[in-house]
Formats: C-alpha cells, sequence, structure tokens
C-alpha cells in the first residue's frame, strides 16, 4: 500500500496540527467504521476522517491511470481502492440508515445540542434528514392525514418513532485502561457494580454504560 | 368490533413476508377512514348532548370512540410507514428505475416519496466529495477479487468496460469482467455470478 501513497502529495500540507500518514487516516476510517456498525446510537460525525479519504481515494485512481497497463502493481492497487472505498461506503450506509430509522430522534438531538459540543450529523447528512423528515410528513398528510378528523390530522414523529435502544450489549476491546465503571442493573434484584476496564481485554456489556468510551476512543466497539 | 378493518391492513403486512410490497390497499384505507369520520361525527353529537343536557352517562362511550380513533390512526399511520421502508428498501436492492410491476402495486403519493427519497439521496452521495461524489450503494460486499466469472441471463446489448473494450451481452453468454462493473447488473439479475 505505501508504493502507491508514498507518490501522493502529502496529507500533512493541509493539516497544522494533524499530521497523518495514509496508514494512520485508514486505521481510523476502520476504527470509526467498527464503531458505527456495531453502535445502537447514531454517532459523532467524523466529516474530517471522510473527507480525507476522499481525496486518498482520488489520489490512489490518479496514480493508477499513470501506472503502465498490464503491471501486475496495478491490480494489487486496484484491490486496495476498492477495499477502502468498501469500508468508506459501509461506513456511511451505516449512518444514512441509522439516520432513517431514527430521523425525529437524530434531528432532536441535533438542534438541540450545545455551540460548542460535536456535532452528530455532518452538514450534508443533516440537509438530507431534514429532507426525509419533510418528505415523510407530506406523503402521510396526503394519503390518509388529512381525510381524518380535525383533531387527529397530526402525529408527533418523536412519540411515533421508536428510539434507539441503548440497553443492547455489545462486544468491545479496551484500547485505554479505565477504572470505576458503573454497571446498572437490568433487573431489581441486582444492585449497581463497579468494573476495570484493563486494557486490551474483551467485554459483552450494555451500551449504555460504556456510551461515553466509545466517544472518546477508550474503548473500541467489535 | 370497530378497528377490525384497520387490524387487517396491519396484517396483510404482516403477511407478506421478505420485505415484499402488495398492492397498495385503497379500498382497506378508505373503509377505516370512514369509520374514522362516523365515530367521530357521533361523538360530536354525544358531547353536544353531555354538555348541554348534563348526559354524564354518554362520557365513557365518548371516551372509548376516541380510542378507537387514536387506534384507527395508529394503524393506518403503522401500515403507511411500514410500506414507505419497503419501497425505501427498493432503492437499495433495484436502483433508481423500479420494475413495473412493482410500480403497480404503489399509490400516486408513494410513487412521490419514492422519487423526493431518490433525490436526496442522490444529492447527499454527490455531496460527499471528489468529482461526482460517491455511490454508496455500491460495493455492498467486501471486494474479494478483482475479476468475477459472469454468464448474462438475459440479453442486454453492449457493454463498455474501463480500458474500452465493447462486451456484447447476450444471453448464456459467459464473460470475465471487472467485479466493480458488474455489481448493478447483478443486482438487476442481467447478470450471474459465477462461483466454479
Amino acid at each position: 500500500m505505501s508504493d502507491a501513497l508514498s507518490e501522493t502529495s502529502d496529507l500533512s500540507a493541509d493539516d497544522s496540527q494533524d499530521v497523518m500518514t495514509p496508514a494512520e487516516l485508514i486505521a481510523k476510517l476502520e476504527e470509526a467504521w467498527l464503531n458505527e456498525k456495531f453502535s445502537p446510537e447514531l454517532l459523532e460525525s467524523k466529516s474530517e476522517i471522510v473527507e480525507c479519504v476522499m481525496e486518498q481515494l482520488t489520489h490512489m485512481e490518479e496514480n493508477l491511470q499513470r501506472v503502465r497497463k498490464g503491471d501486475v502493481k496495478a491490480s494489487v492497487h486496484r484491490m486496495e481502492i476498492d477495499r477502502i472505498r468498501f469500508v468508506l461506503s459501509s461506513y456511511l450506509r451505516s449512518r444514512l440508515q441509522k439516520i432513517e430509522k431514527f430521523f425525529p430522534h437524530v434531528l432532536e438531538k441535533e438542534k438541540s445540542r450545545a455551540v460548542g459540543d460535536p456535532s452528530f450529523l455532518s452538514p450534508q447528512e443533516f440537509a438530507f434528514a431534514k429532507e426525509y423528515l419533510a418528505n415523510t410528513e407530506t406523503y402521510l398528510k396526503a394519503v390518509a392525514l388529512k381525510h381524518m378528523p380535525p383533531n387527529l390530522q397530526t402525529v408527533d414523529m418523536l412519540k411515533a418513532v421508536p428510539e434507539p435502544c441503548l440497553d443492547s450489549f455489545v462486544f468491545l476491546r479496551v484500547k485505554e485502561r479505565q477504572e470505576n465503571i458503573l454497571v446498572e442493573p437490568e433487573m431489581d434484584e441486582q444492585r449497581e457494580y463497579v468494573i476495570d476496564l484493563e486494557e486490551g481485554s474483551q467485554h459483552l456489556i450494555r451500551y449504555r454504560a460504556i456510551a461515553p468510551l466509545v466517544a472518546s476512543g477508550a474503548v473500541q466497539l467489535i | 368490533m370497530f378497528c377490525e378493518k384497520a387490524i387487517e391492513l396491519i396484517r396483510e403486512l404482516q403477511r407478506m413476508g421478505d420485505g415484499q410490497l402488495p398492492a397498495f390497499n385503497e379500498d382497506g384505507i378508505r373503509q377505516v377512514l370512514e369509520e374514522m369520520k362516523a365515530l367521530y361525527q357521533q361523538n360530536q353529537s354525544d358531547v353536544n348532548e353531555a354538555k348541554t343536557e348534563g348526559r354524564n352517562e354518554l362520557i365513557p362511550t365518548i371516551k372509548f370512540r376516541h380510542c378507537c380513533l387514536f387506534r384507527n390512526q395508529r394503524c393506518i399511520a403503522a401500515y403507511l410507514y411500514d410500506r414507505l421502508l419497503r419501497i425505501r428498501a427498493l432503492r437499495w436492492e433495484y436502483g433508481s428505475v423500479l420494475p413495473t410491476a412493482i410500480r403497480f402495486h404503489m399509490c400516486a403519493e408513494e410513487l412521490e416519496w419514492f422519487n423526493q427519497y431518490k433525490k436526496s439521496l442522490a444529492t447527499y452521495m454527490r455531496s460527499l466529495g471528489g468529482e461526482e461524489g460517491l455511490d454508496i450503494t455500491q460495493d455492498v460486499k467486501p471486494p474479494k477479487s478483482l475479476y468475477i466469472e459472469v454468464r448474462c441471463l438475459k440479453d442486454h446489448g453492449e457493454f463498455e468496460i474501463d480500458d474500452g473494450t465493447i462486451i456484447l451481452l447476450k444471453k448464456n453468454s459467459q464473460h470475465f469482467l471487472p467485479r466493480w462493473k458488474c455489481e448493478q447488473l447483478i443486482r438487476q439479475g442481467v447478470l450471474e455470478h459465477v462461483v466454479s
């Protein structure tokens, strides 16, 4: 992989502080991809990674044009491009599916977040989500709601569409040691307890207990 | 009993598993809406009577009809929304042009929703950077090999691949083609991946 990529112009030329090698970028993409795939709720938007990977893919495609046709290297680089494109597409698809599934909640969360907080939707995803909401509401009104009695002509989307289940179980691997993670009881007879997460250990745990650790990068969903 | 027709609509969708889209039950919806209208009117007159003549014994009936009205609304909304989810899946399965057989099963408003959804999705994909954005409806499976053996299931005419060569896709012909070019055609049923 380093062959085709070493011919590209430096990513570092764009950034002042974050100098990432292409290998680091792809590693970050894969982390974001796995986290998004296995998390029950929509995670923070990683637009910088998406943009950089798209740039990377463009560079790689351009390099590929310059390579002599029929050269064996070309096939290997082609495979690499396809693989990266698959991971990126899969990542964006995961996000879009969750945006569509939980659209009123996702929009509400984004609208009510504080100015400094990280956003959960890229500007393009936000536009998409708004259009999805408008489209669906228009449809329901046109087909049925406008024919209903006056007091029943609206549906509260926030109540009608279910929220993500934060109590689903996820597998994770610990990247940074964590102490005193509070685990809430599932049933009335149990009591809450604390656990420590050792670096490198793997666990099966309810998402709700470790959600902030996913956001901070302390654990990786697998 | 009230709400029977509404439940029937839901059962109809439950019977068709696998995300298939049955024909739009316009008749069923109309019947539920009529029942709602009748319930509402009965409630209106009863509420008036209860207020003007103090007939409080009507109140439980009014409440009951109120519940039926909400149940009907909820069932209709569920029926329509579930159909939308199936229609949405069609965009990802078949691409932007739906087979005619499926289009017949959709009402005009569903077609309109589908068109808007297509547009939103296209705008989003185009905005992903690069010259034309990224078509995320492609690359659904991880790439295993660069070229794949495919058999043509129906006549599709000429097909151009990256280096300019033109392949004639005739029924039953077999070709060794780049995987990424064939994905769409495989999903549409024109080509079949031959696993030897």
